[in-house]
C-alpha cells in the first residue's frame, strides 16, 4: 500500500476527518487542562467512561452514548463534591477513576455473551471509526467551540485565579462545571480515537508543546490544534502503513515530539 | 456628620476544625485610612481578609463593605492576594491580567474588552510604574513588577478600598521601599488596608494599626503599643526601625 492508494479509501478519509475533528476539541479543551492543572480529573473522567460503556453493552444501546452519560455525570460528581465536601480533589479523582472501571467491568460480566469490540474503546481503532460518529462529534465539537468562544475571558480568569473571580462576581463554580462538562464532551470524542486509556496523553501533550512557544491562551489553543492534527495524521499513516495500532502510534508520535521539545528546551538553557 | 465606614466588622468568630481562627474581631475602617493589621503568621489574617471578602461565611457576627453585604459591594474592593496564590507560569499577558480585574461589570455575551478597557488598563499599568510591559507575558517579569501588575490588576475598577494581604513576602528589600513609596501615593486618592506578618512595614504612610492573633488588639490610631504587641505575639518584639523617619512604638508610659 503507498501513501497515495490509501487516501482512496473511505475508512481512511474518514480516520483523517475523525483526527481533524479530535484535535480542534483537543486543543481548545486541552489548553485548559494543561494551565489549570487538571491532567489527573482528565484521566479520572475517562476511566468513568468505561462504567459507560459496560452500561451500553448491558441496556443494548450505542456504548458511546452511555459513555457520554458516565463521563458527565463523573465531571459534575467530582465539581459538586469538591464543593460540598471537604475531600481532596485528589481522593474523589481515585474514587470516580476506579469506580467506573468498576461498573464497567460488572455490567459487561453481566451482560451475555462476549464484547467484541471492547478492546476498540480501550485502546480506540480510529481506522474504524463509523461515518455517523463522525457526525456526533462534528456536534460535539461544535458545542464545544461556541461555549468556549462565549466564555473564554471568564474562563482565563476563573482558570488563573478562582479566588479573584469570586470577589469580582463572576459565577465561579459553574464556569468550573461548564469546564468540567466540556472536559467530559472532549474524552467523549477521544475515546474513538486513542481509547480511554491513552486520553489524556492527547489531551495533554499538544497543549503542553503549545505552551513552551506561546504566553497567550488563543494562541496556545491554536498551535495545539495544528500540532493535534500533525500527530493524528501522522499516527494514522504510521499504523496504516506499518499495520500496527493506531491510537498507540498517534501517543507515540506526540510524546516522542514533546520529549524532543523538551530536550531541545534543556540544551538551549544552558 | 461622621462618614460612614467602608469596612466595618462587628464581633466575628470563626471556627475551622474545632479551633477558634478569628474570636470577636471587631474592626472598622474608614475612608482614608492606611489601616495595617499586624499578626504573627496562623493569628487568622487571611482568614480574616476572607471572610471580609465573603468567601468563607463567619459563624457569628457581621461584615459590612461600603455599608452593604461583602456578596453585593465585594467587587467594589481592589483585592490583592497573596504573592504566592499565583501560578505566573500561566500563559496571560498583564494586559489581559490587568483587563480581567473589568470582567465582573462586563455585560453582553461575549464580554467583549473595549478600547476604553484598555485605555484604563494602561492607566492602572502607568500609576504602577510598568506602562512598558502592557505587552509583555507576566511569566517573562521579575518577582516585583509581577507583584505591581496584580495591584493594577485590582486597580483598573478604580476601587476604593485597597485590600493587600502580606504585600512584602517574596520581594527584595529594594523593591520593597519602591512599593511603599507607590503604595504612599496611592494612599493620598484611596483607602487602604494591609495584612502582614512583617512588624517592620509599619512605615510612615500608615494611619492605624492593629494587631491579630485570633483576637485584634487595636487603639484605633497609628500607633503601636506594647499590649498590642504581647497580646498577638505573647512575647515583647524589638521592633527596628529601617531607617524610617519616625518611631513607631511609643515608649508607654511609666504606669497608668
Amino acid at each position: 500500500m503507498t501513501v497515495f492508494s490509501l487516501l482512496g479509501y473511505t475508512f481512511f478519509q474518514n480516520a483523517l476527518i475523525a483526527g481533524v475533528l479530535a484535535s480542534i476539541a483537543c486543543g481548545i479543551i486541552g489548553t485548559f487542562v494543561v494551565i489549570r492543572r487538571m491532567v489527573a480529573i482528565s484521566g479520572g473522567i475517562s476511566h468513568a467512561a468505561f462504567g459507560g460503556i459496560g452500561l451500553g453493552y448491558f441496556l443494548g444501546i450505542e456504548p458511546l452514548l452511555g459513555a457520554l452519560g458516565f463521563t458527565i455525570g463523573a465531571a459534575l460528581t467530582m465539581g459538586e463534591l469538591e464543593q460540598r465536601t471537604e475531600q481532596h480533589m485528589d481522593t474523589l479523582i481515585g474514587a470516580i477513576w476506579a469506580t467506573g472501571m468498576a461498573l464497567g467491568i460488572l455490567f459487561i460480566y453481566l451482560t451475555p455473551g462476549f464484547a467484541p469490540d471492547l478492546f476498540g474503546y480501550l485502546f480506540g481503532n480510529i481506522l474504524l471509526v463509523p461515518q455517523g460518529d463522525l457526525l456526533l462529534m462534528l456536534v460535539l465539537v461544535a458545542v464545544i467551540v461556541i461555549t468556549v468562544g462565549i466564555l473564554l475571558n471568564d474562563l482565563v480568569a476563573v482558570t488563573f485565579d478562582q479566588e479573584y473571580a469570586a470577589v469580582i462576581n463572576l459565577p465561579v463554580e459553574r464556569l468550573m462545571l461548564v469546564l468540567l462538562v466540556l472536559i467530559a464532551l472532549t474524552v467523549v470524542m477521544l475515546i474513538q480515537v486513542v481509547g480511554i486509556i491513552l486520553v489524556i496523553a492527547l489531551l495533554t501533550l499538544p497543549a503542553a508543546i503549545s505552551r513552551e512557544c506561546t504566553a497567550q491562551v488563543k494562541t496556545m489553543m491554536l498551535y495545539a490544534i495544528l500540532l493535534g492534527i500533525a500527530f493524528t495524521t501522522t499516527g494514522i499513516f504510521l499504523s496504516a502503513l506499518l499495520n500496527i495500532p493506531s491510537g498507540a502510534t498517534i501517543i507515540l508520535v506526540s510524546a516522542a515530539v514533546y520529549g524532543s521539545v523538551l530536550v531541545k528546551k534543556r540544551l538551549a538553557g544552558r | 456628620m461622621k462618614a460612614a465606614p467602608v469596612i466595618e466588622v462587628e464581633d466575628l468568630w470563626f471556627k475551622r476544625n474545632g479551633e477558634e481562627i478569628l474570636q470577636g474581631i471587631n474592626l472598622r475602617v474608614m475612608p482614608g485610612d492606611v489601616y495595617a493589621i499586624l499578626g504573627p503568621n496562623g493569628g487568622g489574617k487571611t482568614t480574616l481578609l476572607k471572610v471580609i471578602l465573603g468567601l468563607i461565611p463567619p459563624d457569628r457576627g457581621t461584615v459590612r463593605i461600603l455599608g452593604g453585604l461583602p456578596s453585593e459591594n465585594r467587587h467594589l474592593l481592589g483585592y490583592v492576594p497573596q504573592l504566592h496564590t499565583f501560578d505566573f507560569h500561566y500563559p496571560i499577558s498583564v494586559r489581559e491580567m490587568v483587563l480581567s480585574g473589568l470582567l465582573g461589570r462586563k455585560t453582553g455575551i461575549f464580554k467583549m474588552f473595549t478600547t476604553a478597557d484598555m485605555a484604563l488598563a494602561d492607566k492602572a499599568l502607568a500609576t504602577m510604574g510598568i506602562g512598558h510591559l502592557t505587552g509583555r507575558a507576566i511569566r517573562d517579569l521579575s518577582g516585583g513588577e509581577q507583584q505591581r501588575a496584580v495591584i493594577a490588576r485590582a486597580l483598573v475598577g478604580d476601587p476604593q478600598v485597597l485590600l493587600l494581604d502580606e504585600p512584602t513576602v517574596f520581594v527584595d528589600a529594594p523593591t520593597e521601599t519602591q512599593f511603599y513609596d507607590i503604595l504612599g501615593n496611592l494612599a493620598r486618592t484611596i483607602t487602604i488596608v494591609l495584612v502582614t506578618h512583617d512588624i517592620g512595614v509599619v512605615v510612615s504612610h500608615v494611619t492605624k494599626v492593629a494587631c491579630l492573633n485570633r483576637r485584634l488588639f487595636t487603639h484605633d490610631s497609628r500607633e503601636l503599643t506594647e499590649d498590642m504587641i504581647q497580646g498577638a505575639y505573647y512575647c515583647p518584639v524589638d521592633i527596628i526601625a529601617h531607617g524610617h523617619p519616625h518611631r513607631v512604638l511609643r515608649p508607654h508610659p511609666p504606669e497608668e
